[in-house]
């Protein structure tokens, strides 16, 4: 059977709740980084999909992608200086040790 | 049975099992290199479907910028050789169901839902078109968006060096 907006589609939900579990079981901050950006993968190969296969004659699907992926990487960064922050004064990244919200 | 369909789906069999390895592997490091296969399944997708753009981002932004990074705060943070604490039974059960019944209903809704695209002519998605699209300022242009992502990318980079930044002590 040919591959088509089913089959992308199916991937992407897979590959969506399979960060989900990641972001639930995980209690290190920096795998629970990494299961935030299957989800945001997810998200934008579900853009590409319906760009493709639904409005080809448009291209917002692409240039939500592409901001969606400006803005990941930027979050990203802004978790990772936090996370180093957090190790430097806490010797930990485990979210269950990181319960103090001041300075 | 065709190249391509054969191709579709050793891709999706690449991002999904590399996907699935890196939130269940107990090796800080290896879960890193699982998502890093992940993400170039997934730029592998984009090139499948003929979307090189996306693809060549998706290359250069997450596996060139965003795995390095995530591998040097595994680095500076990570003793070599830990193992992740294993989560405790009641919790990866109640994860598991969590996510299953959530793919379950998804996929119900898709599997029940009829897509009606549009028949006009397509745009192709070359680099001439997308460049044209992203700095038009008429109707379908996307130069605003564009204006405030790249603010945003500022202000991201300004926040992280200000975080990171190692403060003085307080004596000197």
């Amino acid at each position: 059977m040919e591959p088509g907006l089913y089959h992308l589609l199916f991937i992407s939900a897979a590959l969506f709740f399979i960060g989900v579990f990641g972001f639930f079981t995980r209690r290190n901050l920096i795998t629970m980084l990494m299961s935030v950006e299957l989800v945001l993968n997810s998200v934008n190969l579900n853009f590409i999909a319906f760009n493709k296969y639904l409005w080809p004659n448009k291209m917002d699907g692409l240039f939500f992608s592409i901001f969606v992926i400006a803005i990941a990487a930027a979050e990203a960064a802004v978790a990772i200086a936090i996370i180093i922050n957090l190790y430097r004064s806490h010797q930990s990244i485990d979210v269950e040790r990181t319960e103090q919200l001041k300075f | 049975m065709s190249g391509s369909t054969i191709i579709f789906y050793m891709l999706a069999a690449l991002t999904l099992v590399s996907g699935v390895l890196a939130v269940t592997t107990r090796q800080i490091f290896r879960a890193a290199i699982f998502l890093l296969f992940s993400l170039i399944g997934i730029a592998g997708l984009y090139f499948w479907m003929q979307y090189d753009f996306v693809a060549a981002v998706q290359i250069i932004v997450y596996v060139g910028g965003i795995t390095v990074l995530i591998i040097f705060s595994i680095f500076l943070t990570q003793q070599a050789g830990d193992l992740l604490p294993k989560p405790t039974i009641a919790r990866q059960i109640f994860s598991a169901l969590a996510a299953f019944c959530g793919f379950a209903l998804t996929m119900l809704q898709l599997y029940q839902h009829k897509f009606i695209g549009t028949s006009e002519e397509p745009l192709l998605p070359t680099v001439s078109n997308i460049g044209e699209r992203m700095l038009g300022i008429e109707a379908n242009g996307f130069a605003l968006p564009f204006e405030v992502v790249s603010v945003l990318l500022l202000a991201a980079m300004i926040g992280c060096i200000v975080i990171a930044l190692r403060s003085k002590p307080a004596t000197t």
